[in-house]
């Protein structure tokens, strides 16, 4: 018994030796699954983790979410997309230095034959219109995310309250939807980085709206406020930001393909 | 659109040992390993005093016990994530997103199921055996350690059956441990997230990596039971 015990403390001491014996620091930060599935972080973050012998934890969850977990001071800095939640945030003293990272666009996908004429509208309200009044199927994220929040922002302008058994809330990831509307030949609105990530293999849904200011759809990095949350690594993440929104991190960002269409854009372009 | 299935090629991929595979099935057998160790260390007193025991409210703690056994992962997930945020109890340890949050988690997942086969085997034995071992001239301690020895084929079952509750599961793991590429992603947390971006193929051969661990495991605990 007691042989038994002391191998049991040697074992859960071992366990805790992996991130004991990494002296690096670690910087947390929560953001979206678009972001994260998009690639980009992969190339983006390893020249930062290298120059400061960091390590930068990434945890991938809606912006609702990404920005809880900023709240709770769970994480050290948040990377998101939904400007009126992010300014929030801000407002509330959760956080501190919201800066424009970048950004990308929303784009309406239904069926290529377009049962309900959204290609012949002129906005992306009235698209939405079209596809309620003709009751297709629409996918809707319904999980507080920044897609989410702009498709709500959407259906306002387009003064409709989505019901009934056309409107499909999953309350998953942009992924799971667009397969979801792909399986019921329906719309959902998406990210253009998603869609360009899955239109070559796994989807045949085609875009039958895009461009429009309204369909803008921008991020936002914001520190973690430190005298709110006195443990988190403001200088780090600090840093970080400077690097994001600087000349190394931003030429990163404008200059990342995927089968050669850039996801993202910088303000400078 | 090409088949999403080409299951041939993902397997492939993963057989030629991609090193975020390799960090997976490390992080899912390390942490399920821990969390089976620490849930047999609580489950197997609990069953072993269930068994023998004969004392008022004891059916009640056996139905309990049955009915934590149908506790859903994510449950246990939001109770543990409760306590460790920065907010919680037990937030300054800072334990939230480490794999030492989904060993607690899924110790609590896997204490249960070990209780309760630890007991069935238990109830199931030859009840002279504690009462002989004592007049043998055993102290209690003693005597339960002879009765555990009977049982053994018994306690291995419930190690094995908790062992695959805890590997197999994924709401502890990714509430607790957050997928955090390199750190806490595991077999199932990758899983998830492959089929999340439409990567069926790749997370269904992620899958039967997990099982081929699942079987090495078993191979090697059949080895121990014939010894």
């Amino acid at each position: 018994m007691k042989s038994l015990a002391s191998a049991l403390v040697i074992f859960l001491t071992l366990l805790t030796l992996p991130s004991a014996a990494t002296a690096e620091a670690r910087l947390r930060m929560s953001t979206t699954t678009s972001t994260e599935n998009s690639g980009l972080l992969r190339i983006l973050l390893p020249p930062f983790e290298r120059r400061h012998d960091c390590r930068i934890e990434v945890i991938a969850v809606g912006t609702g979410k990404a920005l809880k977990l900023g709240e709770a001071g769970d994480v050290d800095l948040v990377m998101v997309h939904a400007r009126p939640l992010e300014d929030q945030f801000v407002a509330a003293g959760f956080g501190v230095e919201r800066r424009d990272l970048m950004y990308n666009d929303f784009v309406l996908l239904g069926p290529a034959a377009d049962p309900a004429g959204a290609r012949q509208a002129a906005t992306a309200a009235e698209a939405l219109a079209r596809i309620a009044r003709a009751q297709l199927p629409f996918v809707s994220r319904g999980d507080e995310s920044g897609t989410h929040q702009k498709e709500k922002e959407l259906w306002q302008a387009a003064g409709q309250r989505p019901d009934g058994r056309w409107y499909v809330e999953a309350g998953q990831g942009m992924g799971e939807v667009i397969i979801m509307a792909t399986q019921k030949q329906g719309y959902a609105l998406a990210d253009r980085g998603t869609y360009h990530a899955f239109k070559q293999s796994k989807t045949d849904l085609q875009i039958v709206f895009e461009r429009g200011a309204e369909l803008r759809n921008p991020y936002g990095v914001i520190a973690v406020n430190p005298r709110r949350h006195p443990h988190v690594n403001y200088p780090l993440a600090m840093k970080f930001i400077d690097y994001l929104v600087g000349e190394e991190g931003q030429r990163i960002i404008a200059d990342y393909r995927i089968n050669g269409e850039p996801l993202f854009f910088i303000d400078g372009n | 659109m090409d088949s999403p299935f080409s299951l041939h090629a993902a397997l492939a991929l993963i057989v030629a040992g991609d090193p975020d595979v390799v960090q997976a099935v490390w992080t899912s057998l390390y942490t399920s390993g821990a969390a089976i160790l620490l849930g047999s260390l609580a489950g197997i007193p609990v069953g072993v005093s269930l068994g023998l025991g004969r004392f008022a409210g004891r059916r009640l703690a056996v139905t309990l016990l049955n009915t934590l056994m149908a506790m859903p992962t994510v449950v246990v997930g939001l109770l543990i994530y409760g306590l460790l945020s920065r907010q919680g109890l037990f937030g300054p340890l800072g334990l939230l997103f480490t794999p030492l949050a989904m060993i607690i988690g899924q110790t609590v997942l896997a204490a249960p199921i070990v209780a309760n086969y630890t007991l069935a085997a238990v109830a199931g034995a030859d009840p002279r055996i504690l009462p002989t071992a004592m007049t043998l001239g055993a102290g209690r301690l003693h005597g339960a350690w002879r009765l555990l020895l009977e049982v053994r084929f018994g306690l291995l079952a419930a190690v094995v059956a908790g062992f695959g509750r805890v590997i197999a599961e994924v709401g502890v793991a990714m509430m607790l441990g957050g997928n955090i590429r390199g750190t806490t992603r595991t077999m199932t947390t990758a899983i998830a997230l492959e089929t999340s971006k439409g990567e069926f193929a790749f997370g269904l051969a992620l899958g039967l990596v997990l099982l081929a661990v699942a079987l090495v495991v078993n191979l090697f605990l059949n080895l121990l039971q014939h010894r």
